[in-house]
Order: structure tokens, then C-alpha cells, then sequence
């Protein structure tokens, strides 16, 4: 088979799995359904393999595989096909999103067993991995916005999942509604796209724009900062990054799809993907690079301060998306990438691993009352600390090997990016060490309750509560289920963790500088005419950055041992004296806030405006007068209908006679 | 003969049907009084029609005739509903649609 023809098994394996899932709900055993949905997703990873094998073969130039089922609407002018490109960027994608995604579904069959929305749960599930792999083959821009809205749906339709939480829906509509302030910025850039260069198509535009486009002029750096616009939305950068965080009221393997696999690392493909456009538009390229540093140091200082496990990964997530925008807009395309594939394997590991401890805490999430999990949890144990070695960049992990890459590049461009590069190593000490706070305080210290009851051979079960605001629930349909699976009970689990972990200890060695560059190699024919592509970190200012990097690691890792583990209590010194710094940490920046204030307020307060005074007095009076108008009209005219026919055969002859009146004396 | 004279009959046959249909309040004499103005009409395209020489209001005349026979049975037929139901035959007894 070409490598056109993988790329479309690629999209038709999840679709038809999400179709059939969500049709056969009735006839199938819960179980089975889970399994077609792996078999769906791992058909589609068969076939990235497949389509991967197949460009392979090729010589390197021509592996840029544009296809086209029909064009989507000739007569209107516009050019769009119904397309995809193959090519080694978006068959790179696709394989980290449908393998992580496989794993996710393994997980997700034990994880969701005792759900009474299984069937839908997996239905939705399939659906948001083919609308993210519609987004990373889209051949075009306008597909690509299709692929871009399909996956904010499914990520609404999945941060909804329990529909009957509150505050599960109303996370839900958070994140769709700042999506689509990323959609539109996508929207028009794909308008400005087609307007000035007249083609969609992702290799025509990138051929044309250089000869149409100057460096740097401004209708390029407008489409390069929309694009932005959709990236920041969609990766949760800064100011648009406060979804993520509340997208944690899904269940946890969706949150473990979200940040690993289908969701934030959109943007990060999109501006790799549009890398023609952001190297002309140095600008805009400079603006998300600022936005993916500050995202990056922001986000690691408030995961130090949040308590609730998921949020501590969630704000870990934004903050090495942070990593990845930063290194895509500056040039860094395959360490960017690379640490993109790193990062969906470690991140993903980690929420499962999440998963399994929120589990037997019975779906309670704060880490100050877990502890002491070590014995009762020993498989979960091992395997989030791998994730946390590999988050924290611990040498030899694979989170080492590509954090670092996109740091080097940083220093090796100079100027200005030096910022980047420390705002990054600030950043990765931090992370380091909030890495391990995760493992020092669920897994070490006092036991917990449940910790004890878990280790006499009985999972907790309390009363079905929410998380948050301890609500009672019941565990009908629309709420978690009644049972709670833990991965040391559930062997689904247990593989999907185990998989991942392999890949977070040793997928880095596949780039390592000076020895191996199998990333580079594969994706230079998308790069091949990138000036920045072409930039090498000399391999002796690589190691040095690897060893600041690794130093950092392990220092941030002593310092969290130090603090849980052989001090406990001075945190909360610490917390005392840095109170202020605290408060800023912990209540996130004041991001939520500043939001509210700044657009939700006002536009509330228009609204009651518009409500109160132009709707009341100049809406309702246009209507009145037009009501008044016409009724007094129609009861003047009224009276002229008499009924009488002969007074009506009057007016028509008194009219005509005084018609012909006046023809005669106009034309005497 | 002068077509005027023509004309001026068409005028005082015209004007009687007008006068009819103002003042009589029978359906059936008032549809008479129609068809006196139609033919009042049909007289003066015929005049017209032989003082010119052509044949265009002939044909008119023609046409208003089809167009009169229509309205007759139109008409007729109304009155002979309204005489069924024991309606009053009188035009101004008619006059449920007024404003």
C-alpha cells in the first residue's frame, strides 16, 4: 500500500471504532466494547507503523505525500480539498498520538470497569483520538480547523464525562469556550491564508509565502500571531492556560489522553507545522517564544504550592508544553518534538499512576491526606516514580535527554534566548523538585488511612463524594462508578503503566547527541528548507547544558528529600515566612481572577446594561412603535371597508372619473 | 356615419350600467348592468376598430366577451349559492367583511 492509503487507515480505524461503539451500546458487553475501542486505536498505530515503513523506502525528498479524496468546494472559489498530507512530521504525530493513545485504552478497560458509562466513555474516546489525528494529517488549513474544533468537542465531551457534577460541566464548557478563542484566532488566520496567497494547501502555501511575504512584514507576523493565538489555547499557555487545570474533573485516563497525546501538543505541532511562516515572521516566532518561557516558570511555581495530585501534574504539563512552544518557535524543531514524544510517555504515566492512587484514596485527590503508599501500593509506586524521574530530567531518563536538547538550542541561538534558557533551568529545578513532593508525600511519611487498609488486603471505599466540594453523588450513570480499580488489581492498568514506563526510562536514547539522531534524521524532508533546522549545538556545549541540566535535577530531588523526608515541618516554616509568595503561588497567579475581572465582569455588566437599558427602552420602543403604528394605521384605514359593495363600485368610478378629469385637462 | 355618434351611445350605455350598478341593489340587475358597461366597451372598439381600418379592436371586443361570459357565470353562480342558502338578494344585506 502507498503511503497515502496508511495514512487514511490512520483516521478510519478510530472513526469507524467511535461509530460502531456508539451504535452498538445495547448489544455490547461492556468489556468488549472497551476492547474494540484498544483494537480501533491500535489498528491506527499498525498503520502510522505502516505509513512510517513506507516513507522509509522512499528517497528522502519525496517524502511529502500530499492526498486528496475530492476537492470539498470548487465552485465556490475557495481552494480546499478534502486532503491529507504524509509526510514525516505528521506521521511522527501520529504515531506518539495513536501509541500513547493505545496505551491510555488499555488502561482505560481496567480504570472504567465499574462505570456506568462505559459504552459512551469509549465512544467519545476514539473520537477525540481521531480528531486529533485529523488535526496532525490535515493536508490543508481548512481541514486542519476541522480537526481543531472536532478535538476541542471531544475534549468538552470528555471533561463533561460525569455530565451529572456540576462542577465537571461547568470545567467542561471552561475549556470549550477558551478553545474557541483559539479557534478563531485559527479561523482568521486560515481567512488571511487563503486571501493573500489563494491556496490552503499546507506545501503550496509554504512554496508561495516566501515570494510573496518580506521578512517580517505585518500581514505575516498577523497570520503567525493568530496561529499563536490558536496554539496558546489549545497547549493552555499564558493568559489562555486556566482549562487545563480545571480539566481535571474528567476521568483520570482523560486527563492522562489530554496532556500526553491528543490535546496540548496541538500547538506545538501547529507551529512546527507552520515553521515557513513563523521563520519569516520573526516576530511572531520571538512573541510565542517569550509566551512558552513564561508559561513554563509560571506553571512549575504554582505546581509547587497546589495540593490536589491532578492539578500538580496539570500544571507540570503546561509548564513542559512551555518547553515545547518555547523550543519550536526558536528553531528547535526536532528537540522540541522529541521532548514532545518524551513528555506524552512520562505524562501519561504519571496520571495513570494518579489514577490508580486516587482510586484507593477512594477519589479523594488532596495530597495532604495521602501518605505512607509505598508498601500498600508498591507496582504504582515504582512506576510514578519513573515518571517523576523522567518529568524531574534525571539523567538518563528520557525527559533528561530532550528537555535539555531544547535548552542547548536555546543558548547556542544567543541573545536574547539566553532569557529562555534560564528562565528553563530555573524552571527544571523547580520541576524536579515538585516531581518529587508528588512521590515524598503520597508515597512516603505517615501512613494514611487508607494506606493501612489497603495493606490488610481492603480497598477503600467511602461514600461516593465530589472531590472538591464533598457533595454526596451517587454512582449511577453520570457519576464515578462503585467500584474503584487500582493497578496492582487490575492488569489492563498494569500494562498500559508498564509500556509507558519503559518508554519514559529509555526512549530518549533514540536522540542522543554526538551518538544517535534518529528524530532529526526522520523529520529533516519536513524541515529540509528551515535555515533554523540546520543549526547543531556542538556536542561539547551540549554536554555541558546536560550537565548543569542533570545537576539541577538531582539538587531540586535533595532538596525535596531534605524537606519531606528528613526535615517534614519546614515547608511550613518556609510557608510562613514566605507568605505573600505563597499566596501567589497557590491561588495561581491570580490568572482566574485577573480573567474574571477583565473580561468576564465587564461583559457581564454590558450584558446587564444592554439588558437593562437598550433592550428595555430602544429595542422594546422600536417594537412598540412599529405595534402602535401599524394598529393605528389599520383602525384609520379600517373605516373606508364598509361592506357595502356599492360604495366600493363608487370609489373605483369616482376614481376613474376624476383619472380621466384629469388626463383631459392635462392634455388640453 | 361619424364615429362620434358611436361614441356618444357608448357613453350614455356606459353610464346607465354605472348608474344601475350604483343605485339598483339586486345581485341580478346589477350583473346586468355589467354586462350593459362591457358592451357599452365592445361598441366603442368596434367603432374605433372600423374608423381605423384594422382589426385590433375586434379582437378586443372578442376577448371581452370570453372575459364577460366568465364573469357572468362567476356571478351567476353566486347569486344562484346565495338564493339557495335563502340568503336576502340584496347587495347590501351582503356585507360580513367589513372592516
Amino acid at each position: 500500500m502507498s503511503a497515502s492509503t496508511y495514512g487514511w487507515l490512520i483516521l478510519a480505524f478510530p472513526l469507524a471504532g467511535s461509530i460502531l461503539i456508539a451504535l452498538s451500546w445495547k448489544v455490547l458487553p461492556a468489556r468488549t466494547a472497551g476492547w474494540l475501542g484498544v483494537g480501533a486505536i491500535g489498528l491506527a498505530f499498525l498503520s502510522a507503523v505502516g505509513a512510517a515503513a513506507e516513507l522509509l523506502s522512499m528517497p528522502a525528498e519525496e517524502r511529502l505525500v500530499p492526498d486528496s479524496l475530492y476537492d470539498y468546494a470548487g465552485a465556490t472559489g475557495i481552494p480546499f480539498d478534502l486532503g491529507i498530507l504524509v509526510d514525516p512530521l505528521s506521521i511522527f504525530m501520529a504515531l506518539v498520538v495513536s501509541g500513547v493513545s493505545t496505551m491510555i485504552h488499555v488502561y482505560s478497560v481496567g480504570y472504567m470497569t465499574s462505570d456506568e458509562g462505559y459504552h459512551r466513555y469509549f465512544a467519545y474516546l476514539n473520537f477525540f483520538v481521531f480528531s486529533m489525528l485529523l488535526l496532525v494529517l490535515a493536508g490543508n488549513f481548512v481541514l486542519l480547523v476541522v480537526g481543531w474544533a472536532f478535538v476541542g468537542y471531544a475534549s468538552y465531551a470528555l471533561v463533561s464525562f460525569w455530565y451529572r457534577r456540576t462542577t465537571a460541566t461547568k470545567a467542561g464548557m471552561k475549556a470549550f469556550v477558551i478553545n474557541v478563542i483559539g479557534d478563531i484566532g485559527l479561523v482568521f488566520a486560515a481567512i488571511l491564508i487563503i486571501q493573500q496567497l489563494g491556496a490552503s494547501e499546507y506545501l503550496t502555501v509554504f512554496e508561495e509565502a516566501p515570494g510573496v511575504f518580506e521578512s517580517d512584514e505585518w500581514t505575516i507576523v498577523a497570520i503567525c500571531l493568530l496561529l499563536t493565538l490558536g496554539a496558546i489555547a489549545k497547549s493552555a499557555q499564558l493568559p489562555l492556560h486556566t482549562w487545563l487545570p480545571d480539566a481535571m474533573e474528567g476521568p483520570t485516563p482523560v486527563s492522562s489522553l489530554i496532556h500526553a497525546a491528543t490535546m496540548v501538543t496541538a500547538g506545538v505541532y501547529l507551529i512546527a507545522r507552520a515553521h515557513p511562516l513563523f521563520e519569516l515572521a520573526p516576530t511572531a516566532a520571538n512573541i510565542a517564544a517569550g509566551i512558552g518561557a513564561v508559561t513554563l516558570f509560571v506553571a512549575a511555581t504554582i505546581a509547587i504550592a497546589v495540593k490536589d495530585l491532578k492539578r500538580i501534574i496539570a500544571y507540570s504539563t503546561m509548564s513542559q508544553v512551555g518547553y515545547m512552544i518555547m523550543g519550536v518557535s526558536i528553531g528547535a524543531y526536532s528537540a522540541g518534538l522529541f521532548h514532545l514524544m518524551t513528555h506524552a510517555f512520562f505524562k501519561a504515566l504519571l496520571f495513570m499512576a494518579a489514577g490508580s492512587v486516587i482510586s484507593a484514596m477512594a477519589n479523594m485527590q488532596n495530597v495532604d491526606k495521602m501518605g505512607g503508599f509505598r508498601r500498600a501500593l508498591p507496582f504504582t509506586f515504582v512506576l510514578m516514580t519513573i515518571g517523576a524521574l523522567a518529568l524531574a530530567a534525571f539523567p538518563g531518563t528520557s525527559g533528561f535527554w530532550s528537555k535539555d536538547e531544547i535548552l542547548g538550542f536555546a543558548i547556542e541561538r544567543g541573545g536574547w534566548y539566553w532569557a529562555c534558557a534560564i528562565a528553563g533551568y530555573v524552571a527544571a529545578f523547580i520541576t524536579a523538585f515538585y516531581s518529587f513532593r508528588i512521590i515524598f508525600r503520597v508515597f512516603y511519611g505517615p501512613k494514611c488511612e487508607e494506606a493501612k487498609e489497603l495493606e490488610g488486603g481492603h480497598l477503600h471505599h467511602g461514600p461516593p463524594l465530589n472531590p472538591h466540594t464533598f457533595e454526596e453523588e451517587d454512582t449511577d450513570v453520570g457519576f464515578p462508578g462503585k467500584v474503584h480499580h487500582i493497578a496492582e488489581r487490575s492488569w489492563p492498568m498494569a500494562v498500559g503503566m508498564a509500556v509507558l514506563g519503559f518508554g519514559a526510562l529509555f526512549a530518549g536514547y533514540i536522540q542522543v547527541p554526538g551518538v544517535t539522531h534518529v528524530i532529526t534524521s526522520w523529520l529533516e524532508p519536513t524541515f529540509e528548507n528551515s535555515a533554523l533546522f540546520h543549526i547543531e549545538v556542538p556536542v561539547k556545549n551540549a554536554y555541558i547544558g546536560y550537565a548543569v541540566g542533570g545537576a539541577l535535577s538531582i539538587v531540586g530531588i535533595l532538596l525535596a528529600y531534605y524537606l519531606y523526608i528528613v526535615a517534614p515541618g519546614t515547608t511550613d516554616r518556609i510557608r510562613a515566612r514566605f507568605r505573600h509568595l505563597y499566596e501567589l503561588f497557590v491561588n495561581k497567579w491570580y490568572f482566574d481572577e485577573l480573567q474574571d475581572a477583565v473580561i468576564y465582569r465587564p461583559v457581564v455588566a454590558f450584558g446587564r446594561f444592554a439588558n437593562n437599558v437598550f433592550e428595555r427602552y430602544v429595542v422594546q420602543g422600536l417594537v412598540a412603535f412599529v405595534r402602535e403604528g401599524t394598529g393605528g394605521l389599520g383602525d384609520t384605514v379600517k373605516a373606508a371597508q364598509s361592506g357595502f359593495i356599492r360604495s366600493y363600485a363608487l370609489f373605483v368610478i369616482a376614481g376613474f372619473v376624476a383619472l380621466g378629469l384629469y388626463f383631459l385637462i392635462t392634455a388640453s | 356615419m361619424d364615429t362620434s355618434w358611436y361614441l356618444v351611445l357608448s357613453a350614455l350605455l356606459f353610464s346607465t350600467g354605472a348608474i344601475g350598478v350604483l343605485i339598483r341593489r339586486s345581485p341580478l340587475v346589477i350583473l346586468l348592468c355589467l354586462e350593459l358597461m362591457l358592451n357599452s366597451a365592445n361598441l366603442a372598439f368596434l367603432a374605433f376598430a372600423r374608423s381605423l381600418g384594422d382589426q385590433d379592436g375586434q379582437i378586443m371586443a372578442l376577448i371581452v366577451m370570453v372575459v364577460a361570459a366568465c364573469e357572468v357565470v362567476v356571478g351567476l353562480g353566486l347569486i344562484v349559492a346565495m338564493y339557495r342558502r335563502r340568503l336576502p338578494l340584496d347587495v347590501d344585506e351582503a356585507r360580513g367583511l367589513r372592516g
